[in-house]
């Protein structure tokens, strides 16, 4: 046993030697694999990262009730005193201004995006001082809070990194109603990052909504105050509304950009299968330039395996090489860049390609197989080279 | 059989099938070869010589009939039985000396070695006194590339005799190589031969090449033969 190990380190030593006589070659495998690893990486990137900004908005400890059949909040309704019957559901918690609850509408307005110059949907948000405080991680990083009952708006730090006209100061005119921005304001990223935020009496009055909203938010006593508020929903013959956690709420968001995972597998699977063919013909000329040197070690008495196994190890290699080099590039090209897409409200998303070390394994076992598949076939070839060949050097 | 034959082959036969017409390189060779032997093996293109090589090297098997190696089978050994026997026995010299090129002297000498159970150490050693014998000590870092002919053709019998063993099978050694160096090849041969004791057979076709063997064979389409006769 220990002579089959050290026979196929020597002849994976002997192969690695070798590659500068195979340069180009060997380039080509490793270019292929870094290609189909970098677009891997890139469509799993912007999944993960929209998932990841959809995912971190939402908090456990908050309730989220829109209309019962309602998929997002753009298409529920919510009237005064329907909001009025939901503040007296149990499990809700408390303060000092009474149940800590957040009734917010949500209406669509125009932005032109930076990178296309296109219209595009944004979400205006009506809230008030108590629906911000619910945001995890809210933070002013510009300007101040908009001031209740005024035409002034905040804008969350993706707008103004991807559209035009949002900057701090600026009027912005949606129809016949002008806003200013006052404030510019961070959730760390998350989808709430993406909408702008005024007073949420403003907007009925601007926007025709007389006192109705269109989702309320509340914070409960635990997040086991769920099953209690739901089961109040239900007795309450005039609530037509269901509750869940806003985490819940938001994952199930952030599944909408899932095809884009899975686009991303099927193109580069196959990608995968071109880079394959090449792989398949670089890994047989490999057997081929060493077609002597594997009869001459046979002649001498290394097993077949040893062939077998330098052979597949070089593949492997190869396809190693590549996948750092496509996962340095999807790295640096497409981690943290930011873009906007529309989510679940028909509104844009501003979200970050996000690269994590899981998505890393991923693509690097993708050229693993890509590698394995390639060396297999040359690498059982080398292991039946006949040894005579060793005695046709030359002839 | 005797057991100063190292070699015995009874009824010999090879055949070659290409397409449906079947060749036939021996029939009912019978040959053997003795210990201590230096015997050089002559015969035109075809004659059957690189044939016999690869039967006695064990890298090829006989159609039918037997070969011994010191009283043991060899043609009937699978294919991982006969790379060990390989290993354990012969020491392959080639025309084209068929050195690994990315390694150096010492490391292609060292190969065979890397089959046996020594430890790195001991191997170097072996590998030390191999090239010393070879008279190659101050080249042991060399690259083949950056070595003549003649040198590499040493290094390459080094790296046949370092696991010392038995018997030498030599392929046109000096087949490459100007007659300077060639007549240098084998008279290092020779002394393997009566210093060391190795049994060695050597195919070529150059007649002042088999003057170093202790004796000749010849070989025509398949058939020991006497050297007038490969004149007629």
């Amino acid at each position: 046993m220990s002579t089959l190990l050290s026979q196929s380190a020597a002849v994976i030593k002997m192969n690695i030697q070798s590659l500068p006589r195979r340069l180009w070659m060997s380039l080509a495998m490793v270019f292929a694999s870094a290609v189909v690893v970098a677009i891997l990486l890139a469509f799993l990137a912007m999944s993960k990262g929209f998932e990841a900004t959809m995912e971190s908005a939402g908090s456990d400890n908050v309730a989220f009730f829109i209309r019962t059949g309602s998929a997002a909040e753009l298409n529920s309704s919510a009237g005064r005193d329907q909001v009025n019957l939901i503040e007296n559901s149990p499990g809700i918690k408390r303060d000092e201004q009474g149940p800590m609850v957040s009734p917010e509408l949500y209406v669509i307005v125009d932005g032109i995006k930076k990178s296309t110059q296109q219209e595009a949907n944004l979400p205006l948000r009506g809230l008030d001082q108590r629906g911000v405080n619910m945001r995890k991680g809210f933070t002013l990083v510009a300007g101040r809070m908009f001031n209740p009952g005024t035409d002034e708006l905040i804008v969350g730090a993706g707008v103004v990194s991807q559209f035009d006209g949002f900057e701090l100061g600026q009027e912005i005119r949606f129809g016949k109603n002008t806003w200013k921005v006052v404030g510019v304001f961070s959730t760390g990223g998350n989808v709430f990052e993406s909408e702008l935020w005024a007073d949420a009496k403003v907007i009925q009055n601007l926007y025709n909504r007389g006192s109705s909203y269109q989702s309320v938010r509340a914070v409960m006593e635990s997040p086991d105050s769920l099953g209690a508020i739901n089961e109040y929903l239900k007795s309450e013959p005039r609530l037509t509304h269901e509750a869940q956690a806003e985490s819940s709420y938001f994952a199930e968001q952030g599944k909408s950009l899932s095809y884009m995972a899975i686009f991303g597998w099927v193109i580069s699977s196959i990608m995968a299968l071109g880079a394959l063919a090449g792989a398949l013909n670089t890994m047989y000329t490999s057997v081929s330039d060493r077609a002597m040197e594997i009869a001459t070690l046979r002649a001498i008495g290394f097993s077949s395996f040893s062939a077998f196994i330098g052979t597949m190890a070089e593949a492997m290699t190869l396809a190693v090489v590549g996948s750092l080099v496509g996962s340095l590039a999807a790295f640096i090209f497409f981690d943290g860049l930011s873009t906007s897409t529309l989510g679940g409200s028909f509104t844009q998303v501003v979200f970050s390609f996000s690269l994590t070390p899981e998505l890393f394994t991923k693509g690097i076992s993708m050229a693993l197989v890509i590698g394995f598949i390639s060396g297999f076939f040359p690498a059982w070839r080398a292991a039946r080279v006949p040894v005579i060949v060793a005695f046709q050097s030359g002839r | 059989m005797t057991t100063e034959n190292l070699f015995e082959l009874k009824n010999v036969a090879k055949l070659f099938t290409k397409g449906k017409e079947t060749i036939s390189i021996f029939e009912g060779l019978n040959m053997h070869i003795k210990k201590g032997d230096f015997m050089a093996i002559m015969g035109p293109s075809g004659s059957g010589k690189t044939t016999l090589l690869n039967l006695l090297g064990g890298v090829d098997q006989p159609s039918s009939g037997e070969i011994s190696f010191d009283g043991q089978r060899i043609d009937n050994l699978s294919e991982s039985q006969l790379a060990k026997w390989r290993a354990n026995n012969i020491g392959f010299i080639f025309q084209f000396y068929n050195l690994m090129p990315m390694l150096n002297a010492a490391k292609n000498v060292e190969l065979p070695l890397l089959l046996t159970n020594l430890s790195s150490s001991e191997r170097k050693k072996q590998v030390a006194t191999a090239l010393e014998l070879v008279g190659l000590s101050d080249r042991a870092k060399h690259m083949p590339s950056e070595m003549s002919g003649g040198q590499q053709q040493r290094v390459a019998i080094a790296r046949a005799v370092v696991s010392d063993p038995t018997f030498l099978l030599c392929d046109e050694p000096t087949g490459d190589l100007d007659r300077q160096t060639a007549d240098e090849i084998l008279e290092m041969l020779q002394l393997l031969n009566s210093k060391f004791g190795k049994t060695i057979v050597m195919v070529t076709h150059d007649p002042s090449a088999a003057k170093y063997a202790t004796h000749t064979v010849h070989l025509n389409k398949g058939k020991f033969v006497k050297a007038e006769e490969l004149l007629v």
